[in-house]
């Protein structure tokens, strides 16, 4: 009872610092940037409960972000509902997909997954760039609601996405540390032996891709109102795929704590580097900083922490 | 049949236009010690990847304690008490020893019954098996028979009512085969069924009350080792006319 009521206490803490840092209205950059790399807190974590815990390497991160996106695109457009609905809905049919995709590993397995969830991505942008309604190749652009709290709208988005990884990272160290984690686990290291042995593997696969899926899209719904115009080349980036991956490698991928040190760590690297050198300089750093990991520290920074602490 | 704890009746498998199993039937009575042989090739391990669900069948049934449960998945059949072990280890590579056996405690055993003690029965079992000093080693820390013991360890640790041992002792020392099969001897004492595939004659032949013979995916004969080692059939099989 103790332990949960104090992450529970934590969760609470981090938002309540996250309002803290709004409301002392510090250069406007701050949070512009601060929502970047928050939203990467989201996606990495989203993305290491398939990745990290149940092994299936997820490329399509740019698909269930970007339908997470295009969902609250299509409610602005149709229906301009509140942004907790556009989070909701964006979540919901990326879970769907990710629901589809789940069903996808009965014959896909290894690298063939990876294959098909990049494809994925593809056939989903294809489809997007031929829907006019929501601004097809063109883009559209969406108009951010009036009267924000804290003055500005991006501060708003910033605590709102404090409040976002803080849910994302309680449900991946709630599912880590739960029989479904440890399910997961035994399936990650052998498909075949984990369902020998009692493990339902179908449920479990589905129940990850769907809670993956559902956090990347809620990722993405707040996405068009941070941008203002939102169109299928930025909403479908692959420096999402790559990122996504990229994060939790660096931080570690069997603890929840990973993805949140890999994307604050490479996420901030890049929004330094954005300013100080040129943006262009995003994917160099990703991609050097992830070589020397594979290379160096297969199990990321936890890994190497564990190891310079043990023997 | 009264006492029949495992019925595989007219059981087809093709893979392709090959059939690796046609119409195969057998019985295991509750409490046996059962041997599975044959040459290369001859069907064992596809017809025992079909009674624990790892493949579907194409034809005939399979019935546990009475129960039709050819469609069933997999996992279902382990929380019923068909329990096999794998004829090359497949450990959960990272966990410890005592991790492995967690799974099929949370997932199996537990998931049958009320949830016991897993700490106190993972510790018992490893000390049946004579792994209890090896608990926190990750199984890359293990030797090839301790490997070997964990897959029966891990297997045991699902609480099977059948437990279907694939080629548990490949590759292993004389001494160490001994070490195994009086194991098995000992968990067939607790009241366990066992059916055991193997190559090692002197093993299976010694470890067996009945033995049924496959070849070609059919099955050839069946008997006590005794009238195994003196059927004609058995021998073209094995060795040719």
């Amino acid at each position: 009872m103790a332990r949960p009521a104090r992450a529970l206490l934590v969760g609470l803490a981090v938002v309540g610092a996250g309002i803290v840092v709004a409301a002392l209205r510090v250069n406007q950059y701050v949070y512009f940037a601060g929502y970047v790399v928050l939203q990467y807190v989201v996606i990495a974590t989203a993305w290491n409960i398939l990745g990290g815990y149940a092994g299936y390497v997820n490329f399509g991160t740019p698909a269930f972000f970007a339908l997470g996106a295009y969902t609250a695109v299509f409610l602005i457009q149709s229906t301009r509902a509140p942004l907790p609905v556009l989070i909701l809905a964006g979540g919901l049919v990326s879970a769907l997909l990710g629901l589809g995709i789940g069903y996808l590993t009965l014959r896909l397995r290894g690298v063939f997954f990876s294959i098909a969830t990049l494809a994925l991505s593809i056939v989903l942008q294809t489809m997007i760039i031929n829907w006019e309604y929501v601004g097809g190749s063109r883009g559209l652009s969406v108009i951010r609601p009036s009267g924000p709290p804290f003055g500005s709208y991006v501060t708003f988005l910033f605590t709102v996405m404090v409040l976002l990884s803080v849910v994302a990272v309680t449900v991946a160290r709630f599912i880590e540390r739960s029989w479904i984690g440890r399910g997961l686990a035994a399936l990650r290291d052998n498909e075949e032996a984990a369902e020998c042995m009692g493990v339902p593997t179908l449920r479990l696969k589905l129940f990850a891709t769907t809670v993956s899926g559902f956090l990347l899209g809620v990722a993405g719904a707040p996405f068009p109102y941070y941008v203002t115009f939102v169109e299928p080349n930025s909403a479908f980036n692959l420096d999402y795929a790559v990122n996504a991956l990229a994060m939790p490698m660096i931080g570690g991928t069997t603890n929840w704590l990973g993805p949140v040190i890999g994307a604050m760590l490479l996420g901030t690297a890049q929004q330094l580097a954005t300013v100080t050198i040129s943006s262009e300089m995003n994917l160099f750093i990703v991609g050097v900083v992830l070589v020397a990991f594979v290379v160096l520290a297969p199990e990321g920074i936890l890994g190497l922490v564990r190891r310079l602490r043990g023997r | 049949m009264a006492g029949t704890l495992l019925e595989v009746d007219g059981l087809t498998k093709r893979f392709g236009g090959f059939t690796a199993l046609h119409r195969v039937s057998l019985s295991v009575r509750a409490g046996e010690r059962f041997g599975l042989i044959g040459p290369n090739g001859s069907g064992k391990t596809t017809l025992i990847n079909c009674v624990s669900g790892v493949l579907a069948a194409d034809g005939g049934r399979i019935l546990f304690e009475g129960r039709d449960i050819t469609t069933l998945a997999a996992h279902r059949r382990t929380r019923l008490g068909i329990v096999r072990s794998f004829q090359i280890p497949k450990p959960f590579s990272s966990m410890t020893v005592r991790e492995n056996l967690g799974i099929p405690l949370e997932y199996a055993a537990h998931a049958r019954s009320q949830a016991g003690d897993a700490d106190a029965e993972a510790a018992e079992i490893l000390r049946t098996i004579g792994l209890e000093a090896k608990a926190h080693l990750r199984p890359a820390e293990l030797t090839q028979i301790e490997m070997r013991k964990l897959e029966l360890a891990r297997a045991m640790a699902a609480r099977p009512t059948l437990l279907i041992s694939d080629e548990a002792m490949a590759g292993l020392s004389s001494v160490e085969v001994d070490d195994i099969l009086a194991l098995l001897f000992r968990l067939n004492e607790q009241g366990i069924t066992i059916v055991m595939i193997e190559h090692i004659m002197r093993a299976v032949m010694r470890f067996s009350e009945r033995v049924v013979v496959l070849d070609a995916g059919e099955r050839i004969a069946e008997g006590t080792p005794a009238e195994i080692v003196r059927n004609p059939a058995v021998e073209k099989a094995y060795l040719g006319e």
